[in-house]
């Protein structure tokens, strides 16, 4: 039982990591209804910056993320206006393609950096090597960071989007687009908005992903496991994106301990067409419809 | 006569290749009730949709309050006080009710009469209040038109534009949406552009008339007028002498055809 509840929790650790890329990654496809394939790139960069900072420049750990979220954050915003933005109105399969290629960019443009090319490693954190107890289960201090900081992320996106006019707005835009243009809201700025937050959360996600798994210049691929997180969600849902991605972490932390190996690789998947054989909708599927 | 508070002068837009509208001329005056009939297609909601600035007119001026509106972003047509009821409604369904009012204030400033905004609209609308914490998509089409409307006003529109605000409503809930019409232009002065292909509860709501085909103004009047004019009469009321009919073998064409 104790074993049991200790691959949960180490699954729903790293479950929070895909939670924050599927919120990521669900927040640009409701603000902008594109699929974006590049957020685990987002991510990879996101990691190495902190890297960079923490390790290389020897930064301060609280300075570093902070520049770090940041440039990731101001990159994706750039992103998404230089290569997105003359792409509005195009069909959605030219837009899913760029967002391939933009994936394709960033790994190779970190392949070209030196430091980050050659090696995989770790950042450690003044967290690591000590525990926390619960009662018979021992969880990694990094482990448990992670779990910490996601609930704050994910409570401040809460707050953002229940509470400020900003937040409203993006939502408005995501459930009509020409109402809320009607309104005054800028909605092409609204999608820049979606792009950095998205940006800085991947970057988050990549940052806490960074002690307690090695980070490499292709584990953007991780973040394709945001996709199936969302898909499990519902794909348009933020609550549902993180209770995809969280059921995702423990399923396979599970099926890692007690399966034969290679069913960890796969867990996401059957639990994917697990969901959708039941539910098709997803999970948190929005099922109002429009009524005339 | 002072100056309209609107005018479009020789508006043409396009579709893609299709012109939807075809070189319309009219004028709005300040604190009145203006309606444009037609039917289907025949380029209502595009008139409303290219004074909104969601939509670009090829050729053609549109001045609104004398200041002239080519080249204004749509976001920001609302700013200078034209609210847009659209066709169909487009609430907000997965936010609630208050929310969606709340969205109507999205540029106005003055955070402290918001709020007392929204309690006078909720006041004036008890079932809205009631159901004020509701996701707005719960709500039914009358209360979702109703909601709508709210919305639009929050931003104090000088010139609210309606699109077809009787869409799929009953009979008994369309004589209620234009009460309310008529209400907010006497209560507020709120002047009022509305596109309806109801023509009957239209003329008899609105001061002025436009009748629109294929993208043309046909004929255009004082409703009382537009009421007593034969074609109008047979073509938009469906009012026609049976008697006349009778010998008639032919279908009456229209005059200005």
């Amino acid at each position: 039982m104790v074993q049991f509840l200790q691959q949960v929790i180490s699954g729903v650790s790293i479950g929070c990591v895909y939670a924050l890329i599927a919120l990521g990654f669900v927040l640009i496809y409701k603000a902008t209804e594109t699929v974006n394939f590049a957020i685990g790139e987002l991510m990879m960069i996101g990691a190495f910056l902190g890297f960079t900072f923490i390790v290389i420049w020897s930064l301060p750990l609280w300075l570093a993320a902070i520049i770090a979220i940041s440039a990731t954050a101001l990159l994706a915003a750039m992103l998404e206006r230089v290569f997105l933005r003359p792409m509005v109105g195009e069909p959605a399969f030219a837009i899913l393609v760029v967002t391939i290629g933009l994936g394709f960019c960033l790994r190779a443009a970190a392949l070209m950096v030196p430091e980050w090319s050659s090696e995989t490693v770790r950042i450690f954190t003044p967290l690591s090597g000590s525990v926390v107890r619960l009662g018979p289960i021992v969880i990694s201090a990094d482990h448990a960071a992670v779990i910490v900081a996601t609930a704050l992320i994910v409570t401040g996106f809460f707050v953002f989007f229940k509470r400020t006019r900003m937040g409203l707005a993006m939502q408005a835009v995501s459930q009509s687009q020409l109402a809320a243009t009607y309104m005054g809201v800028r909605t092409r700025s609204v999608s820049t908005l979606a792009w950095l937050l998205a940006g800085a959360i991947t970057a988050v996600a990549g940052l806490l992903l960074a002690p307690i798994a090695f980070i490499h210049v292709n584990m953007g691929v991780l973040g394709l496991k945001a996709i199936p997180a969302a898909i499990i969600g519902g794909f348009s849902s933020l609550p549902g994106a993180i209770v995809g991605g969280i059921l995702l972490g423990v399923c396979e932390s599970l099926a890692g301990f007690y399966l034969p190996a290679g069913f960890s690789e796969v867990a996401a998947y059957i639990l994917v067409l697990v969901v959708l054989t039941i539910r098709p909708e997803g999970l948190f599927g929005e099922t109002i419809h429009k009524r005339v | 006569m002072t100056q309209p508070l609107l005018t479009l002068s020789n508006v043409e837009t396009y579709y893609g290749r299709i012109m939807a509208v075809r070189g319309v001329s009219l004028a709005v005056p300040e604190g009145a009730i203006v309606t444009i009939l037609g039917s289907n297609g025949a380029g209502k909601s595009t008139i409303l949709k290219t004074i909104s600035g969601v939509m670009r007119p090829r050729k053609g001026a549109i001045t609104f309050a004398d200041k002239p509106l080519a080249g204004v972003e749509a976001a920001d047509i609302v700013g200078l006080g034209i609210s847009h009821v659209p066709e169909g409604r487009e609430i907000f369904p997965f936010m609630t009710v208050r929310e969606n009012i709340l969205m109507g204030a999205y540029l106005r400033a003055d955070r402290t009469h918001i709020e007392q905004d929204i309690e006078d609209w909720l006041d004036r609308f008890p079932i809205l209040r009631e159901r004020a914490g509701l996701p707005a998509g719960l709500l039914s089409g009358g209360q979702q038109q109703m909601l709508a409307i709210c919305r639009a006003m929050m931003s104090r529109p000088k010139l609210l534009l309606m699109d077809e605000p009787s869409l799929g409503l009953s009979p008994m809930l369309t004589r209620q949406i234009f009460e309310i019409i008529r209400e907010i232009n006497e209560r507020f002065g709120t002047t009022i552009l509305l596109v309806e292909q109801n023509a009957k509860l239209a003329l008899s709501t609105a001061h002025l008339g436009y009748v629109l085909e294929v993208g043309r103004i046909v004929l255009e009047g004082p409703t009382t007028e537009l009421m007593d004019n034969a074609d109008v009469k047979e073509f938009y009321l469906g009012l026609s002498n049976e008697g006349v009919r009778g010998e008639r073998r032919w279908k009456r064409k229209k005059m200005w055809h």
